[in-house]
Order: C-alpha cells, then structure tokens, then sequence
C-alpha cells in the first residue's frame, strides 16, 4: 500500500514577493483518493499545475509516477489524467468529437478511437448525448464529460481540480460516487482538490488541509479530529424521558468507572467527557440503574470543525503577522 | 508445382497483411493532429469564408480589368515586357483598380491578422488551452500547428487562384505558357504565401501576448494600418525635416540620401512585398534603387532572366523571412515557459 506515486519535495512557487506555495512535502500512495482541501487563493491550483508541468517551480521537485514533471512533463502527463477546475471545449464539434480529439492527441490507434471514446462516453453516463455539439451541454454534462476525457487515456492518475464546482448536489452525489467506483475498480489513484469539505469528507482516504501555501495537516479524518480534538476528550450526551435531580445520586458511581473527565447533568440530559470512548459502558451502566434512555448522541468531529479550527488559528496568525510587519515598516522608516 | 505456387501466393498475402497491419497501428502524430484540427476549423469558420470571398472577387476584378486591356498591352512593343501575356494578366490595369498583387499587398495581412489574431488566447479563455497541454503534447507544437494550418490554408487558396488565372488565361487566349513565365507566377505565389505568413506569425504573437482576442486583433490591424498609411508619410515628414535642400547637394549625396531613404521605407514589410512582386512580375525592372546615366548607358531596354530578378529581389525575400522568423521566435519565447492558467 506505501508505494508513492506523487512526491512533493520542498516544493516553493513565488509570484514575485507572494508565496503561492511555500515548501511543500507531501506524498500519495498509489490507489489512495487523495483531498486537498483549502480555502480559495491557497495554492492548490498552483501545486497541480506544477504536478503537471504546465507552470515552474521556483524551487523544490515533483515526481510523479517516478518522472520529474518540471524536466520530463511529457512523460508525466501520458501517465496522468487532469481535468481543470473550468473545463473547456470546442463548442463547434460535437462531445464524442471533443473527445475523439483528446484520444488522438494521446497517440491512440485510429481503429481503436471510436470504439473507445463510445464505451468511455457510456462509463460516464453520456451515451444520450454525445451527438450534441458541447455548447449545448449543461454543467454537470461538461464536468462529465472533463472525466471521460480524463478516462480515456487509461491514467494511473486522476487529479480533479475543484471536479464538484457548479454541480446541484445530487449531480455531485453522482459523480462522487462515480469518482469512486472507478478509482477502486481500476486501481487509480484519485487526488482531488476542493473547498467543499463535505464533498471530500464522502470519498476521500486521506485529507491535506492547505493554507496560504502550507499543508497544515494531512492524514484520515478521524486521525485528524483525534489529534485536534484531542484535549477535548470524546463527549457523550444522553437524554432520559425524566429530569433528574440536582445533585445526582449516581454522579459518584458513574465516575468511577474510570477514563471520566467530568459529568455534567443539565435537567433530562447528561453530559460525559471522558478520555476514551466510553458510550457503551455508560449506557449500560444508566440502563442497570433503571433510567429510560431516549437518546444517546456521540459527538464526532466532521470536517466543518476541522477546518473551522485550522483557518481561525490561521487567520489570528496572520493578523499577529500584519501587526510585526507593519511595526517593522514603522521602525525603518524612522530611521 | 501448383502447391508451391499456391503456398508464395498465401506468403505473399501474409507479407500484405504484416505490412498493412502495423500501419495501421501506426497513431498520427500529435502535431499532424492539430494541424488537421486547425485547417478543418479555419474551414469550417465563417470568417475564412468571407475572407475567400473578399479575395475571389479582388482577383476576379483585376483579371477583368486586365483582360478588357489586354490586347493594347500585349500590342505596345514600346514595352520590353509585352511577350509575356500571362505576367500582363497580372500586371496589366487601365488605372480604375490596381493590379492584383498591390491589392494583396493590403490585403493578405487582412488574411493573415484574421487566421491568427485569436489562435492562443481564445484556446485560453474557454478553458480549453488547459485540456490540450494536459495531453502529452509539445508546448511549441501547439504554436507550429497554428501557424502551419493557417499557412496550408492559404498556400491552398493561392497556388488555387493562381493555377486557375493560368488554366483561365490558356482557355480564352490560347496563347503558349513560357516556361519562365510559369516560373514566375509561382515564386510569385510563393512571395505572397510568404508575405501572409508574416502577419500570420505576427497576429499569433499577438495573441500569445494579449489575453482578449479583441485587443490583441486591434494591436495587430494597428500595426498594418501603421505600416500601410501612416509609415511613408511619417518617414516624408522626417526626411523633408532633417534632410538639406537637394538642391544644395551634388548629385552623389543625393543618391546617396535617397538611398538611405528607402531603405528606412523598406523597414514596412508591404514595401518589401510590393518591390519582390513588381520585380518578379515585370521582368524589366532592373533595379529597386536609382540608377544613374552611366549605368544606364550600356543598357538594353529587355526583360532579365527569372535568375536576374530574383537576385535583385533576395534582400526582400530574406528580409521578409527574417520577420517572420522574429515574430515566431518571439512567440516560442513568450509561450514556452509561461503558466497555463484558464
């Protein structure tokens, strides 16, 4: 399963004095499905394109699929399929052209092409329409049909820069899924880039968080919210059908059950914080005791909370930043 | 003997079928690829129609007018050039319109500015720029497939209008085809080709710098007129503000003047295609510059042969070649190591 097939080393791109991406590592296994999240300006775009070759690095290498892009991006781009986050086509052929065109351009052999690029428009769920000339083609048809491009050269790669943007949801429930299937029916490696967390949050193994050019944090999501949440322990709230007491006569006996934080009892609802997961015992331990449970809810950090977390450290950084940058100014012009 | 035959004939389908199959396999290269695609999209456009039929009827006119004339010039032994009837074809006007080749001479740039001012940046702005260097193509293959189709479409267009005045000229005069006329007319054709593919190169250049096809057809239709209007009377205005009176000067300065005056003239690439056609049209042009008396002296007043005009025309041609090379150069340069970005 530990067999890289991306590897980002130290890998920088500046715009004049901006960092777009500021010494990236990073590396993707090969048949993971891979999310780069960020806000928007936070260089995803960039590090793709750099992944493909098509914009310079000012330091730092991209290997993909063992090729360096920036010497070799010839050969890298045979192995990988890119769709662009605003997909374009020649709105005076038709799809099924638009996509004969692309597997021309990937040296296929004529006999094959058509046949091909046919199957490929069925894998995608085009087979309706791909007489139509693609200016007639909704959004959701274009981004299909951005995949079936991507398909038809048989990648080892998929890289999907923002592939839900402009999707109504269950169009992107759809393609998620179809995302999906593929990458684990034919071994591809998928990464993905999007702002959408809940979007990735549905496919993806493994998850970078990308500010400003760093990659905060990678790995599952449940690590993450482990790491991350860590200090709040795991949270279990149970409601009963009957208030309870103030002082609770039981309070006592339910911490010693051990790995309990703290007990909170709020009318009907009981609040546990504990170290690990203790939601099974604690239930068990209120049923022995005769309450009627109503429900009981573990609190489990979604992305969203992820996030949040990360942009509101960010953004508290970045304003401390401005503050000593504009101090500095302040000092050398005095000078 | 009948087996053995039967066995060469099955040998020799086999060798049929093993040579036929792998070039069949064969893939056609990326760059012929987007050559094809960029021809059958000039084609099919609206704009190459209208520009076709722009040309036609310019061609049609002057081969009018010429013809209406044609006899009085063929007639005028005064003129060296009077034998060659197909080169009069060309050349001949009663002064209602220009000649054909000094319409080209505004309008080819038209041609070539409308072929390639939105090659790149329009590629660009649909996103679909993007989806085509994503595929293993070469960044400059690209660039070469845009200028080449839009250089094999209008090759097409004039070897066509120039075979068509020859096999037209046959038909209604019966008149033989010297061989150097023939010569001619299709370095003629080549001149042109060439002039085109200068604001061809130049339009792609443009394109590749500019992001709104808008500006960068503006920028490129601005340099024509520039050159076309504007260039001989500013070049006028300097020359009559710097230069001493002419009639302060021996002749020697004069000459020497006017010589580096049209040399400054030559700078605007028509100037260039109006002198490489002239010469090759009118076999008695002997000389772009002035000539004195003495030069003049021994002189037969007859045609020079097709090697003699070329060589007189060389510095145009090359002149010509060399900005085209430029713009393309440029272009390379601007394009190769730029971010792709929709």
């Amino acid at each position: 399963m530990n067999d890289p097939i991306i590897q980002l080393k130290g890998l920088s791109k500046c715009y004049g004095t901006f960092k777009a991406v500021d010494q990236l590592d990073l590396t993707i296994n090969k048949g993971e499905i891979f999310g780069l999240l960020g806000p928007n300006g936070a260089g995803k775009t960039t590090t793709i394109l750099m992944m493909l070759g098509l914009t310079d690095p000012t330091s730092g290498t991209v290997q993909v699929c063992g090729y360096d892009s920036t010497s070799n991006p010839i050969a890298v781009k045979r192995k990988v399929g890119y769709m662009p986050d605003s997909v374009g086509f020649y709105d005076n052929m038709t799809a099924l052209e638009n996509l004969m065109y692309i597997a021309k351009l990937n040296g296929m052999p004529e006999d094959e092409i058509s046949s091909r690029a046919i199957a490929t428009m069925k894998q995608v769920g085009l087979e309706n329409d791909m007489h139509k000339k693609t200016s007639a083609y909704s959004r959701g048809m274009k981004q299909r049909l951005g995949l079936a491009d991507v398909l038809i050269k048989r990648p080892d790669v998929i890289i999907l820069d923002e592939p839900t943007l402009g999707i109504d949801p269950a169009g992107v429930k759809d393609f998620l899924i179809l995302i999906k299937q593929l990458s684990k029916q034919q071994g591809l490696t998928v990464l993905l880039s999007s702002h959408h967390l809940h979007h990735v949050q549905q496919v993806c193994d493994r998850v970078g968080i990308f500010v400003t050019g760093k990659l905060l944090v990678e790995g599952n999501i449940n690590t993450l919210s482990g790491n991350l949440f860590n200090k709040e322990g795991y949270t279990t709230r149970i409601t009963l059908s009957e208030s309870l007491a103030q002082p609770w006569e039981h309070e006592m006996a339910l911490q010693a059950l051990g790995n309990i934080k703290q007990v909170a009892v709020d009318n009907n609802a009981i609040e546990v914080s504990c170290f690990q997961d203790m939601t099974p015992a604690i239930v068990r331990f209120l049923v022995q005791k005769g309450y009627d449970i109503m429900s009981v809810h573990k609190k489990e950090y979604g992305l969203d909370d992820i996030y949040q977390q990360y942009f509101e450290n960010n953004s508290t950084e970045n304003i401390t930043n401005e503050k000593s940058v504009s101090f500095f100014q302040r000092s050398f012009f005095k000078k | 003997m009948k087996s053995q035959l039967a066995f060469f004939k099955d040998l020799s389908l086999k060798n049929k079928i093993a040579v036929n199959e792998p070039k069949m396999r064969i893939p056609t290269s990326p760059f012929q690829v987007m050559v094809n695609k960029e021809i059958a999209d000039h084609i099919r456009s609206w704009r190459f129609v209208v520009l076709i039929v722009l040309i036609t009827l310019t061609f049609i006119a002057s081969m009018y007018v010429s013809l209406s004339n044609i006899g009085a010039a063929i007639n005028n032994t005064n003129d060296p050039d009077h034998v060659f009837l197909y080169l009069k074809l060309l050349t001949t006007t009663d002064n209602t319109i220009p000649p054909f080749h000094v319409f080209l001479s505004f309008l080819g740039p038209l041609l070539g500015i409308a072929l390639g001012f939105d090659a790149i940046n329009s590629e660009q702005n649909s996103g679909t720029l993007t989806r085509i260097l994503a595929q293993p193509v070469y960044r400059d293959n690209l660039l070469l497939a845009k200028f080449v189709g839009g250089l094999v479409v209008v090759s097409t267009l004039f070897i066509t209008l120039v075979l068509l005045m020859m096999g037209g000229g046959l038909l209604l005069t019966g008149v033989r085809i010297e061989p150097q006329e023939l010569v001619r007319i299709l370095a003629f054709g080549a001149i042109t080709i060439l002039y085109v593919g200068f604001w061809l190169s130049l339009a792609i250049l443009m394109s590749v710098r500019f992001r709104q096809a808008a500006t960068s057809a503006l920028t490129a239709i601005g340099v024509w007129i520039f050159f076309t209007v504007f260039y001989q009377m500013v070049v006028n205005l300097i020359v009559r503000a710097f230069l001493p009176d002419p009639n302060l000067l021996n002749q020697a300065e004069i000459i020497s003047y006017n010589d580096i005056i049209l040399n400054i003239l030559r700078i605007a690439p028509n100037q260039l295609y109006t002198d490489a056609t002239t010469t090759l049209l009118m076999p008695s042009v002997r000389s772009l510059g002035p000539i004195t008396m003495e030069q003049m002296a021994g002189a037969v007043p007859a045609p020079l042969p097709f090697k003699e005009s070329l060589m007189i025309v060389w510095p145009q041609l090359s002149g010509l070649l060399a900005a085209t090379v430029a713009c393309f150069a440029l272009c390379y340069y601007l394009f190769m190591r730029r971010e792709i970005r929709s």
